[in-house]
């Protein structure tokens, strides 16, 4: 049996919030990461996601449960562990009037081996900021300069916590290229994040979570399955009166929600499905105000399983 | 890479001082502001030579009688315009010739008037052939080491001393909590003592740069003594330093907010800016207050700088007050320590 580079067992964390019952933030959750993944902690804001990986990261105590890395837990091995593992937190913001190579150069100091200065800064490719001074960068370039310190030590797993939180769509992507740059070089990467496209696109694997739990563990491919179909067609009609157990049994159609008056099906088949639900409207009297369709994704996947949207929170 | 640039201890230190290096502000108040300040009060408390009291007569001859002592400027006018200038406080004295012999026009509510008074009487009387029957001789003394700005420097010194230890800890460790450097850091496998101690080890620096400035100054324009062994000032002056920061330390060991931690600040330094004697000595204070000033470790710290500076005494003479700097030091250290918040 190989050792995962993470396994969870049982995890619970409870915070105490002012005039209620405690919180709790993370409730029995169990996980393993393989080495070499690009392991990805989905769900909305609140969902426990940080909470969880600040657990594996050795900053926060857990109520109960155990965490291991590589086989190691954090009572007995935390040097050890600390030496092995990078860390990206959700917002670090580094002194304004230090530059880019101090930050680094203070970083590689605390592990007792690592990447060389210019390998850090090449990878997060900062090398013609890399006098500047952290005031002096942009969101997308200090989130760089914060994956640069997790990196200096070269860690075997790599814990990224919404790593493109707030950032723009091109420094987004810019990211995104970096962390799959790292993937191909071999790293096992946990990263966090409420982007299902990033998810989509990074992981290797998603757990999906909500309200301190994991409700859905898988590759995208097979979360996106769950859903039934390929495809999701939405769309809105101009009276009320639709009658969902027509759209149900159209071939190809595997399931019908309806969200502020907004249908929803999910489809396979959307060339010869589509004009199927077409006639079956029009044979309703029903009068099309609305139509779109795209292909499945883990935001669906989410709303299949909580009846909310990741991004409604 | 270089031994020392892969030491944890020396890139923390490094850092922490490139830091306080690059805040302008800092900058000021270490280093401009005890200056200003010295100047300030060394203008303010200057010990003025004697001065010279204007006075008139209202004759030639009694003019250059009074002309001839050193304590007096005399000029002459005649009684209207010497009594217009009398009352507005252009001369302290008129001499007014009188058939019988001389009447002195003089305020004698103003100490100032009634010395001119005695000096005119004497430079007049002398003028006119009195001879003293005792001869007499002046020594005069302007000793160094008992001047305000004697007194005051040793208490600049402690004041600034405490001001950059417990700002520059206090307000760099919570502006590092709030912005979840200080997280970011344990996240890593920095041993969390040398967190600390960097910021001990970059105070030392600015210490020696603070206080070469500030009694360099002192030595250079006001010629301030230094009767004590330097090498023991120095000692005094970084454990004062070294104090302070540990109760920094401990002023920031929880605090989340900068108006949380400079609250906290002020509730500390506050009593000892007005008890521990900074610009005039603490015994001033009632007796009942007086164990409770003493056992202030600014009270012990400026005790211990006149003590060496001004009366030459060696360390060994002030035990006590080193006893009371080290307790500040170690008990605010070893409660931080435990509850120290670094998330």
């Amino acid at each position: 049996m190989t050792i995962h580079s993470l396994c969870i067992r049982g995890l619970k964390k409870s915070f105490a919030a002012p005039r209620a019952e405690s919180v709790r933030a993370v409730d029995g959750v169990d996980l393993d990461v393989r080495p070499g993944e690009c392991f990805g902690l989905l769900g909305p804001n609140g969902a426990g996601k940080t909470t969880t990986i600040e657990i594996c990261e050795g900053l926060t105590e857990a109520d109960s449960g155990t965490v291991e890395i590589f086989g190691l837990n954090w009572l007995t091995s935390a040097d050890a562990l600390r030496q092995r593992i990078g860390v990206q937190l959700q917002e670090t913001q580094f002194p304004d009037k230090i530059t880019v190579e101090e930050v680094l150069r203070l970083f590689r100091s605390f592990y007792r081996r690592g990447l060389a200065l210019d390998a850090a800064i090449r990878i997060a490719q900062l090398e013609e900021k890399r006098r500047a001074r952290v005031g002096g960068l942009s969101g997308g370039q200090k989130q760089r300069l914060a994956m640069a310190t997790a990196l200096v030590g070269d860690p075997e797993l790599l814990f990224l916590d919404e790593p493109t939180t707030g950032l723009d769509p091109q420094a987004r992507r810019h990211l995104w290229d970096l962390v799959e740059d790292l993937k191909r070089g071999g790293r096992t990467i946990i990263l966090t994040t409420h982007y299902m496209e990033e998810a989509e696109r990074l992981c290797d694997r998603v757990a999906i979570m909500d309200h301190g739990k994991v409700i859905a563990l898988g590759t995208p491919k097979e979360l996106i399955a769950t859903v039934g179909g390929e495809d999701i067609v939405e769309f809105a009609v101009s009276a009320t009166g639709v009658n969902p157990e027509v759209l149900k049994q159209i071939p190809g159609v595997s399931s019908h929600r309806v969200d502020n008056s907004l249908h929803q099906l999910s489809v396979s088949e959307l060339h010869t499905t589509v004009p199927k639900i077409f006639a079956a409207l029009r044979e309703q009297g029903l009068h099309l105000s609305e139509f779109r369709t795209h292909s499945a994704s883990l935001e669906d996947v989410f709303v299949h399983l909580t009846g909310r949207n990741l991004r409604d929170e | 890479m270089s031994k020392l640039e892969t030491s944890s201890l020396y890139q923390l230190t490094v850092t922490r001082l490139t830091l306080t290096l690059r805040e302008p502000e800092a900058i000021f108040w270490i280093f401009v502001f005890p200056i200003i300040l010295a100047v300030g009060l060394g203008i303010a408390f200057r010990n003025r030579p004697a001065d010279v009291l204007p006075v008139a007569a209202t004759t030639p001859q009694l003019t250059q009688a009074l002309a001839a002592d050193k304590g007096l400027r005399a000029s002459q006018f005649d009684e209207a315009a010497g009594r217009h200038a009398l009352s507005v406080g252009a001369i302290l004295l008129l001499a007014e010739q009188s058939p019988t012999g001389v009447t002195y026009r003089y305020d004698n509510t103003n100490p100032d008037a009634r010395t001119a008074r005695m000096l005119a009487d004497r430079a007049i009387q002398i003028a006119a052939g009195r001879s003293d029957p005792i001869a007499t001789q002046n020594d005069l003394v302007h000793e160094t080491g008992s001047r305000y700005i004697d007194f005051v420097i040793p208490g600049l010194l402690g004041m600034n001393l405490m001001g950059s230890a417990m700002w520059g800890l206090g307000f760099s460790i919570v502006d590092a909590r709030q912005k979840k450097l200080l997280k970011r850091m344990v996240a890593s496998p920095m041993p969390r003592w040398q967190f600390l101690m960097a910021y001990l080890l970059s105070r030392l620096v600015v210490l020696a740069i603070e206080i070469v400035v500030l009694l360099g100054f002192a030595r250079v324009v006001f010629g301030v003594p230094f009767r004590g062994s330097i090498v023991e000032l120095l000692f005094i002056a970084v454990l004062t330093s070294v104090t302070f920061s540990a109760l920094g330390l401990l002023v920031a060991t929880r605090a989340r907010t900068m108006e949380a931690v400079s609250g906290l600040m002020n509730l500390v330094m506050m009593p000892m800016w007005i008890l521990s004697g900074v610009f005039f000595s603490a015994s001033r204070f009632p007796a009942i207050l007086q164990p409770v000033i003493q056992a202030l470790p600014l009270t012990a710290a400026i005790s211990a700088m006149r003590g060496n500076m001004l009366q030459g005494l060696p360390i060994t003479h002030m035990m006590p007050l080193i006893a009371i700097l080290l307790f500040w030091l170690v008990v605010p250290f070893a409660v931080s320590m435990r509850i120290f918040r670094w998330k």
